[in-house]
């Protein structure tokens, strides 16, 4: 293994780890029934919300040589079939894979 | 030390019909096909995966790495995205703490941080006595895990033989899986606005601020949604 690569996964997972080990640690006094879980659970939902929109909206890596609006379509037909299967989250996903490279390499 | 019972029925979670198994791998299968093009072997594709088991930390980690920055650009990028693991695992373990468990199993389940296992376990959490949730916690993270080892192995040694449309067809299947997986967990008036307002104003926020777009989306969107709710239930 190269030492630049182990020194940068080293360095990521160091940084990662540090927020889930801050969670774990201060989250040792929170009651559930809290006020301030719920606010945290709020800020949870709307990060990972947030995170989700820019990866489709703003997205980084090989996705970003799709269209806006190729993937646009994709996840607005995606969620219709999630709505019409009684809300599987297999069937969307499996078909969100398949739309975007046919629309892909059609459009 | 780990209730087998209920680790097993953690880690059989991930394989229910609606698992997310099939778009978590096929997440990693595109995380593996690129750390092969940066130049990782398998083995450090495999250590990244497992020390790391964050896509969007990955993802920033492979495109700094790109660019040639600095270790200390790469922690304070990666920190900044994943700072998000914060906020979900102070929401997440005071539902699994009990006076019972060593504390052991808290900083050690605390790698299993991520959206695919947090939210099983958010949906899953009220069948399990409370006892035992720590245990079940454990189960889902090493499934998890374990299917995004499966994934990067994948896609190491197969990206050569995938094209660049199905590759575009694996990096969209992450973000949808995790919307449905978002809209399906909108079932009280706070959720629902907090997920709203995050799709609204995550993109809006990064025309401003690219950095810190995520986390002032969150804590923004977060905390109207949370003082609407109050002040309904109130």
């Amino acid at each position: 293994m190269s030492a630049n690569i182990v020194y940068a996964i080293l360095v990521t997972s160091l940084a990662t780890f540090l927020s889930r080990f801050l969670g774990a640690l201060t989250s040792q006094g929170i009651k559930k029934t809290s006020k301030l879980f719920k606010w945290f659970n709020c800020l949870a939902y709307a990060t990972l919300a947030a995170l989700i929109a820019r990866t489709i909206i703003f997205p980084a890596g090989v996705l970003i040589e799709a269209s806006y609006y190729s993937r646009s379509i994709v996840v607005i037909l995606s969620l219709f079939i999630f709505f019409i299967s009684k809300k599987n989250f297999v069937y969307p996903t499996i078909f969100s894979a398949i739309c975007m490279a046919i629309i892909n390499n059609h459009i | 030390m780990i209730n087998k019972n209920f680790f097993f029925k953690g880690y059989r979670s991930i394989f229910t019909h609606d698992s997310p198994a099939i778009a978590l791998t096929c997440c990693f299968i595109a995380i593996g096909a690129l750390f092969k093009n940066l130049g990782f072997n398998i083995q450090e594709s495999i250590f990244s995966t497992v020390l790391t088991y964050a896509l969007p930390g990955s993802l920033v980690m492979a495109e700094s790495m790109l660019i040639g920055a600095s270790l200390l650009n790469i922690f304070l990028a990666v920190w900044f995205v994943n700072a998000r693991l914060y906020p979900m695992a102070v929401s997440l373990f005071p539902l699994m703490m009990h006076k019972s468990q060593p504390k052991w199993k808290y900083y050690f389940s605390c790698h299993f941080i991520a959206i695919s296992a947090w939210l099983i376990m958010k949906s899953n959490y009220k069948k399990i006595p409370k006892e035992y949730r720590i245990d079940y916690w454990i189960g889902i993270g090493t499934a998890t895990v374990s299917v995004s080892v499966i994934g990067t192995f994948i896609g190491f040694y197969f990206s050569e033989f995938m094209n660049k449309d199905m590759m575009i067809g694996l990096a969209i299947l992450n973000p949808v899986y995790f919307l449905c997986m978002m809209v399906g967990a909108s079932k009280t008036i706070q959720v629902t606005l907090s997920v709203l307002l995050g799709i609204i104003l995550g993109p809006i926020i990064y025309l401003f601020s690219p950095e810190w777009s995520i986390l002032l989306a969150g804590v923004i969107g977060g905390s109207i949604a949370y003082l609407v709710g109050e002040y309904n239930v109130s």
